[in-house]
C-alpha cells in the first residue's frame, strides 16, 4: 500500500509542505511536485550530476536522496538563483558570457556545485577547481569554458578582477 | 555588416542558465502512461515463448505488448533523406519488438503501466523462454563461412562491401626497392553518451499522432513513424523540443516508433518511454568499431608507390546507417596522401552486439587513427620526421577528387600544421624527448585529419527556411536543421541578421523548436552540415525577403528599389545614406495599410549541390609512466580550417567537445562485451570511461580561417571534425615517447600493460 | 521512484535496533549511494528499508576518552576529508575517502556504509585495515567491538548481527595505531574521479627516532582479493629493516605472496599483481617522506 510522508522544508528561499510519496527520490519530488525541472535526470544513480542541488549549503545528487529525508532542509535548485526581481547571479552571467553551455542538459547541475564552490569564499588552485567541478559529465564543452567561468568568477568575487579578466 | 564572425552570447544561454529551458519530459503530461521495454537477455536466438501472466497481475500494469504482437511490417531507422531510388533507401531490417533478437538487449515486450515501479516489476516478471543460437562479437569472424548468421539475406553477415581500385596496386608494389610499412589498428565500440538520454512521448490528437521525442532529426522521425505503423505520413507530427545532446545517436529514428505503436495500443492515450542511461548504452546506437589493415610501399624518398587497405566495420545486429560510416571512412584513405596505386576494400558486417548507426565523425576519426597511426609508422620505418612526411604527403592545394568535384582550394594543411606546432613547440620539444631512458618519458605527436562538410553527392542535400518580418521590425526564421546543443540556432540569426541588414541578431528570432506540422522540411542536425546548409537556405530566402520589403518600402517611399537597401535595421537611400524609415515602421506600415495590406513573408528551399572539404590536425603532448602503465596528457591543440567563423567562440567552444570525444576514444572509453554470453559488461557511467573534470588538461582551439569559396557565408564544417584527430595524435606521441606502437584503441593501462610487457619495459621478477 | 515496499526512518539509534529486530528483511540505508543505485539494478528491488540517514547523533569525529579518534558511521566522506582531527592525525584517510566517487557522492556518502557494504574496492576500507581500525556495533545486547579483519566475512558479506538488531555506529583508531604514525593512499583507477578503484593500495610507518629503521610498516589493499586485506610478508619484509631501496623494494615484491586478485573484465590478474608491486613501492617511499625520513 502506498506509503506517504508530510514534508516540510524550504526550497529555494520559501517554506513549503508536500504529501510524499515515500518511494519518491528528491529529484521526483522536485520536478513533480514542484515543477522544478532545472533538476535533469541523466543516469538516476549518482554519475552524472545533472540532478544536483544544494541541501544545507552542500552537493548532493537528488536522484540517491529519499524526498522523505528533505523534511526539514533547505534545498536549493538553480531556479533559485534568480532573484525576484529577474537579475541573476554572477556564475550564471559568467556561464552565459564564456560559453559554457551548449546543449544545457548538465548546466544546472554544475551551476549549482560552482555555487557551493564559491559560497566558501576560497581561492582554489586549478587542480583543486577541477577536482571540485569533477562530478559532473559533460559530452559538450570538453570542460574547458565551465572551468573558465568558475574561475572567473571565483577571481572576481574576491576582488581580483584584472586576474579575472586575464584567465583564458 | 559584421554580425557574422563576432562571438555573441548564445541565443539560448539566459533559459539555459536559469534552468528553464524545456527538454521533453519537462513537457510531457503528468499523468503519461509509462512504456518500459523487456530486452533480451541473451545475444542471439529465437523467443520461443512469453508468459507475461504474473507481469499482468501486477498494479498499475496497463498493457503488456510482446513479441507476437507487434507487426511484421519492418522499417528503417537511419536519419538518412529518403531516397526516390529504391535501390539506395535505407535497409529496412527493424521490427517493432523482436521473435528474433539479434543482440544482448534485443527489444522483445513493452509493457504499458501506471507509473515506472510498476512498469519495472512488470518487466522483470515477464518470463522469456528462448530457442538459443550460436552468437558472434566479432567483425572478422562473423564473416567466416558457418559463422551464425544474423539476417538471412545477408550471407556471411556482410551487409555490404565495396571497393577502390586506382591504378595498379599488385604491379607498382613490385617495384624494386620498396620500403613495405605494415600494420592493423582497431578501433573500439564507443557511445555517444549526451547527458540528456533519449526519451519520447506519444498522444493521439484530432486522429493523427503526436509525437515529443529526443531526436535530431524530427522531420525524418515522421517518415520512419509513419513507416513503422503503417500510416500516411502526414499522420504523424513531431515536435522537437530542446535536446541535451546527440553526437548522432539522435540521428537515427530510436524508441519513437515503439512509443507510437504504445500510444495506438491505449487508445492513443498519452504514453512516455524515457530510456534509461544502461539501455542508451546498449540499445540505441554506438559507433562503429573498425579493424583496419593498411600496406604501404614506400620509395626511399617518401613518395608512396602502392597502397592497400581493408576495413572491417562492425555494424551490430541491426544495419541503421550501415555501409555509409565506413565507406566514408576509407574514402579518405586515397585522397588524404594521394598515390596513384590504390587498393581498398571495405566490409560492413552484422555481429551480436548494439547496432551500431552515426557518431560524431561519421567513419573519420576510427579511418584517422588507423590512417594517422600508420602514417608515423611510415615516418619512422624511414627514419624521418613525422611531421615533415606529412607536410611532403599530405593532400596538395589544387587537388580535386572526382566524386565530389570537392576541391583544396587554399594551403589548409599547412596552415594548420604551422600553427598547432608554434603552439606546442614541436620542434624544440621533439629534440628534447629524443633518446628518453627513464621510467617517466615524454613524447609529442601530431596527427592530420580529412573531412567532407555534408553529404552532398551521395545523399540530397536540400534546407528550407521561412521568414517572417514581425511589426517591430525583426524577423522570426524558421528552418529544419536543429539545435542540438552546438549552436546552431545562434549561428542562424547572425547570419539572417547579417543578410537582412538586421542591427543586431537579437532581431532575429529562431524558432527553436521544430514541428513537422509547422516548419519547413528540412533533415536536421547530422554531418557537420547545419551552418553550410543552412546558409544556403538563410541567404536565398533573407535576399527574397528583402526584395519583397524594399518593394514595398519602394510603394511607401517612393524611392527606386535599387536605391535603398536595409542597414542596421532601417530602409536606408544608399545614394546619400538617408534613413527613410525604420524596419518596424515599413512593417507596421505593410501590415495596417487600409488599401494594401501585406505579411511580408519568404520561404524558400535551396538544394545544395556542392561540398566542402574541411581539414586540420591535432598536437598533442604525453607524460608516460611506464611502470604505471599510464599515460597523462599535457598538452593538446588542435587546428581547425573550417572557412570563416560565423561566431568564433561557439567555434571554439565546438572544438573543445570534439578534443574531449577524441581524448576518450584515444584513452579510455570502450562498451565491453562479455565474451561468454554477449553481454554488455559497462553499459553505465561509472564503468564506461568517459573522460571526467579532471582527465583533461587545458584544450587549445586555434583557426585558419581561409573563406570556403562555395559556401553562403564562407563556412564549412566544424561540428564533427574535432573528433577526428586526437586519439591518433595522442598515439603517435606515445610512441614518440616509448618508442611503443600502440594501434589498439583506447590505449588504456591495460593495452600499455600488454604491449609495454611485449616490447621488455616493465622490469617484473 | 524507487522500487520500496516500505520505507521505515529511524528516530534513534535505539528505534532502529526496534526497527532491525522487527523487520529483519529490511536493507538499511545510510547515505544511500549504493543502496539505491542497487535498487534501481533491480537487486534490492521491493525491499523494505530502514532509514538511518537523519540519526545526527552517529555523525562527527572526535577523540574519545581512550585517546582514540572516534569517528562517527555517518559521518560523510567529505566532512572526514575536513575534519581537523583526521588532517592532524590520519591525513591519509581523509586523502583516501576524498577519492570516492565525486563531490555530490561525497557530501552523500557515509564511512559506515562504504564498510557495511563488505566491498572490496572502497576507497576508505585499505586504509581502516591498514590503520587496525575497530568497528563499533551497537545491538539489543549493547556495544560490540571488533577489528575491522574480523568485520568483514566475505564479499558483501559483514558481521553485523541482525538477530541482535545491531547496527553499525562507529569506527575507531585506537591511538597505539595513529601515534607517529604517517601513511600514503594510491587509488588506481582508469579515471581520475568518478571511478572505483582497480587497486587501492594504502601503506604507513612508523620510523625509528633516527629515521634510519622502520618500527612499523603496515600495508592493505584494495580488490587485490574478495575483500580488502593486509599483506603479512610484505610487512614482515620491511619492520625491523633500514630505509633503503632495498628494504623497499623487497618490501614491494613482497605483496605478491600475500595478494590473491583474479581476472576479471576490470582487469586481469596478471596486471593488477604488477600495479599492486608498483603501488606498494610508490606509497612506502611517500610515506617514508611523510615520517621525515629519506629514500
Amino acid at each position: 500500500m502506498a506509503q506517504y510522508k508530510l514534508v516540510k522544508c524550504t526550497i529555494n528561499g520559501k517554506a513549503v509542505e508536500k504529501m510524499v510519496d515515500v518511494r519518491a527520490s528528491l529529484t521526483d519530488m522536485l520536478r513533480n511536485d514542484f515543477r522544478l525541472t532545472s533538476v535533469k535526470k541523466g543516469c538516476e544513480v549518482g554519475e552524472c550530476g545533472a540532478c544536483n542541488v544544494l541541501i544545507d549549503g552542500e552537493a548532493v545528487n537528488s536522484c540517491l536522496y529519499l524526498a522523505a529525508w528533505a523534511d526539514g532542509k533547505e534545498i536549493l535548485t538553480l531556479e533559485g538563483l534568480m532573484n525576484p526581481d529577474g537579475s541573476i547571479s554572477d556564475i550564471q552571467q559568467a556561464f552565459m558570457d564564456e560559453t559554457a553551455i551548449q546543449c544545457g542538459f548538465c548546466t544546472p547541475g554544475f551551476i549549482v556545485t560552482a555555487t557551493e564552490i564559491l559560497a566558501s569564499g576560497k581561492e582554489y588552485t586549478d587542480d583543486e577547481l577541477r577536482k571540485l567541478l569533477s562530478g559532473h559529465l559533460c559530452r559538450c564543452t570538453g570542460y574547458q569554458n565551465i572551468f573558465r567561468a568558475v574561475k572567473k568568477t571565483m577571481l572576481r568575487r574576491l576582488g581580483k578582477t584584472a586576474e579575472a579578466d586575464a584567465v583564458r | 555588416m559584421n554580425i557574422v564572425g563576432k562571438s555573441e552570447v548564445r541565443v539560448d544561454a539566459f533559459d539555459k542558465a536559469t534552468g528553464r529551458t524545456k527538454y521533453y519530459d519537462d513537457l510531457a503530461p503528468k499523468d503519461a502512461l509509462i512504456v518500459k521495454i523487456k530486452h533480451s537477455e541473451i545475444a542471439h536466438g529465437y523467443v520461443t515463448a512469453v508468459n507475461t501472466e504474473k507481469a499482468e497481475q501486477i498494479p498499475g500494469v496497463v498493457k503488456i505488448l510482446t513479441c507476437f504482437d507487434a507487426p511484421e511490417r519492418p522499417f528503417p531507422t537511419a536519419g538518412h533523406p529518403w531516397s526516390m531510388d529504391p535501390g539506395h533507401q535505407d535497409v529496412a531490417d527493424r521490427l517493432l519488438l523482436n521473435r528474433h533478437v539479434r543482440y544482448y538487449g534485443d527489444d522483445v515486450c513493452a509493457v504499458i503501466a501506471e507509473d515506472e515501479v510498476a512498469a519495472m516489476q512488470a518487466v522483470r516478471a515477464i518470463e522469456i523462454t528462448y530457442d538459443e543460437l550460436p552468437f558472434v562479437l566479432d567483425v572478422q569472424d562473423a564473416m567466416q563461412d558457418g559463422a551464425p548468421q544474423l539476417h538471412e539475406k545477408y550471407k556471411n553477415n556482410i551487409l555490404a562491401h565495396t571497393q577502390i581500385r586506382n591504378g595498379d596496386y599488385e604491379a607498382a608494389s613490385k617495384e624494386p626497392g620498396l620500403i613495405k610499412v605494415e600494420g592493423w589498428y582497431d578501433t573500439p565500440t564507443v557511445q555517444h553518451c549526451h547527458i540528456e538520454n533519449h526519451g519520447c512521448f506519444c498522444y493521439e490528437e484530432n486522429g493523427r499522432m503526436v509525437v515529443t521525442s529526443s531526436t535530431q532529426i524530427p522531420h525524418i522521425v515522421r517518415r520512419v513513424v509513419g513507416q513503422a505503423l503503417g500510416r500516411p505520413w502526414g499522420d504523424i507530427r513531431v515536435i522537437k523540443p530542446y535536446i541535451g545532446g546527440g553526437f548522432g545517436n539522435k540521428q537515427d529514428a530510436l524508441y519513437e516508433p515503439l512509443c507510437a505503436w504504445c500510444c495506438e495500443q491505449v487508445g492513443g492515450r498519452c504514453v512516455k518511454l524515457d530510456c534509461s542511461r544502461e539501455e542508451t548504452f546498449v540499445s540505441n546506437r554506438v559507433r562503429h568499431a573498425i579493424r583496419t589493415h593498411i600496406i604501404s610501399f614506400l620509395r626511399p624518398d617518401g613518395t608512396f608507390a602502392a597502397r592497400k587497405i581493408e576495413c572491417f566495420s562492425n555494424q551490430g545486429a541491426y544495419a541503421s546507417h550501415g555501409h555509409g560510416i565506413v565507406a566514408k571512412g576509407m574514402g579518405a584513405f586515397p585522397q588524404q596522401y594521394p598515390c596513384p596505386n590504390v587498393e581498398g576494400d571495405a566490409y560492413t558486417v552484422f555481429t551480436n552486439r548494439p547496432a551500431a548507426g552515426a557518431m560524431r565523425g561519421y567513419g573519420i576519426p576510427q579511418a584517422m587513427f588507423a590512417g594517422e597511426s600508420h602514417i608515423d609508422d611510415c615516418a619512422k620505418a624511414l627514419g624521418v620526421d613525422p611531421l615533415e612526411f606529412r607536410r611532403a604527403h599530405l593532400m596538395p592545394v589544387g587537388f580535386k577528387d572526382g566524386f565530389s568535384k570537392n576541391e583544396l582550394y587554399t594551403d589548409s594543411y599547412n596552415q594548420c600544421l604551422d600553427k598547432g606546432m608554434a603552439y606546442i613547440d614541436y620542434a624544440r620539444k621533439r629534440k628534447e624527448y629524443a633518446n628518453q631512458t627513464g621510467p617517466v618519458r615524454r613524447g609529442i605527436g601530431v596527427a592530420a585529419f580529412w573531412y567532407n562538410t555534408a553529404v552532398f553527392p551521395i545523399s540530397l542535400e536540400t534546407s528550407s527556411c521561412r521568414m517572417q518580418l514581425n511589426l517591430d521590425g525583426t524577423v522570426t526564421v524558421q528552418l529544419g536543421e536543429t539545435e542540438i546543443g552546438q549552436g546552431a540556432d545562434t549561428a542562424y540569426a547572425q547570419m539572417t541578421a547579417e543578410v537582412l541588414g538586421l542591427a543586431d541578431y537579437k532581431k532575429a528570432h529562431v524558432v527553436s523548436c521544430q514541428d513537422t506540422d509547422i516548419t519547413p522540411t528540412g533533415l536536421g542536425a547530422y554531418a557537420s552540415r547545419q551552418t553550410y546548409t543552412a546558409g544556403f537556405s538563410i541567404r536565398q530566402t533573407g535576399l527574397l525577403l528583402k526584395e519583397k520589403i524594399l518593394k514595398y518600402a519602394c510603394e511607401v517611399t517612393r524611392q527606386a528599389v535599387y536605391n535603398m537597401d536595409i542597414i542596421d535595421s532601417n530602409i536606408v537611400r544608399i545614394t546619400d545614406g538617408r534613413v527613410l524609415m525604420s524596419l518596424s515602421e515599413l512593417s507596421m506600415t505593410a501590415q495596417y495599410n487600409p488599401v494594401h495590406s501585406e505579411h511580408l513573408t519568404a520561404e524558400s528551399t535551396y538544394t545544395i549541390r556542392n561540398n566542402a572539404y574541411s581539414f586540420g590536425c591535432t598536437f598533442a603532448e604525453v607524460e608516460v609512466d611506464i611502470p604505471m602503465c599510464k599515460v597523462k596528457l599535457l598538452n593538446i591543440v588542435n587546428v581547425h580550417d573550417c572557412g570563416r567563423l560565423i561566431n568564433p567562440a561557439l567555434a571554439e567552444a565546438q572544438v573543445h567537445g570534439g578534443m574531449s570525444m577524441a581524448i576518450g576514444y584515444g584513452l579510455s572509453e570502450q562498451l565491453l562485451f562479455d565474451p561468454k554470453t554477449g553481454r554488455p559488461l559497462n553499459n553505465n557511467l561509472l564503468d564506461y570511461k568517459l573522460s571526467t573534470f579532471m582527465d583533461h588538461p587545458d584544450l587549445e582551439a586555434e583557426f585558419v580561417e581561409n573563406y570556403e569559396p562555395t559556401s553562403a557565408f564562407g563556412t564549412k564544417a566544424l561540428g564533427e571534425p574535432p573528433a577526428c584527430s586526437g586519439a591518433p595524435a595522442i598515439r603517435n606521441a606515445i610512441l614518440n615517447a616509448t618508442g611503443v606502437a600502440i594501434d589498439t584503441a583506447p590505449m588504456t593501462p591495460h593495452i600499455l600493460f600488454a604491449r609495454f610487457s611485449q616490447e621488455g619495459l616493465l622490469h617484473d621478477d | 521512484m524507487y522500487d520500496m515496499k516500505a520505507l521505515y526512518e529511524a528516530a534513534s539509534v535505539e528505534n532502529a535496533i526496534a526497527l532491525r529486530l522487527a523487520h529483519p528483511e529490511a536493507q538499511i540505508v545510510a547515505g544511500g549511494t549504493d543502496v539505491f543505485v542497487q535498487m534501481r539494478e533491480g537487486k534490492r528491488a521491493g525491499k523494505e528499508l530502514i532509514s538511518i540517514h537523519e540519526l545526527k547523533e552517529l555523525s562527527g569525529i572526535c577523540i574519545d576518552e581512550e585517546e582514540n579518534i572516534r569517528i562517527g558511521s555517518l559521518t560523510t566522506f567529505s566532512h572526514i576529508t575536513k575534519n581537523p582531527i583526521i588532517q592532524e592525525k590520519i591525513n591519509v584517510l581523509g586523502e583516501a575517502v576524498d577519492m570516492v566517487g565525486g563531490p555530490q557522492i561525497r557530501n552523500a556518502g557515509t564511512i559506515g556504509g562504504n564498510t557495511c557494504n563488505g566491498v572490496t574496492s572502497a576507497d576508505s576500507a585499505s586504509t581502516l585495515f591498514a590503520w587496525d581500525a575497530v568497528i563499533e556495533l551497537t545491538g539489543k545486547n549493547g556495544k560490540r567491538y571488533l577489528p575491522i579483519k574480523e568485520f568483514y566475512i566475505k564479499a558483501g558479506t559483514v558481521d553485523l548481527r541482525v538477530e541482535d538488531g545491531e547496527i553499525q555506529t562507529a569506527i575507531l583508531i585506537p591511538k597505539a595505531s595513529y601515534e607517529n604514525t604517517a601513511g600514503f593512499y594510491i587509488k588506481y583507477a582508469m579515471r581520475n574521479a568518478m571511478d572505483i578503484a582497480t587497486t587501492g593500495c594504502s601503506v604507513n610507518c612508523r620510523l625509528s627516532p633516527d629515521k634510519k629503521t622502520f618500527e612499523r610498516v603496515r600495508i592493505a589493499y584494495g580488490v587485490a582479493g574478495p575483500v580488502p586485506m593486509r599483506a603479512p610478508s610484505a610487512e614482515a619484509a620491511a619492520n625491523g629493516k633500514p630505509v633503503t631501496a632495498e628494504t623497499v623494494d623487497a618490501f614491494a615484491k613482497a605483496v605478491l605472496e600475500d595478494i590473491h586478485p583474479r581476472d576479471s573484465w576490470r582487469a586481469s590478474k596478471a596486471f593488477r599483481q604488477h600495479i599492486a608491486v608498483e603501488l606498494a613501492r610508490r606509497c612506502l617511499i611517500e610515506s617514508v617522506k611523510r615520517c621525515g625520513g629519506e629514500l
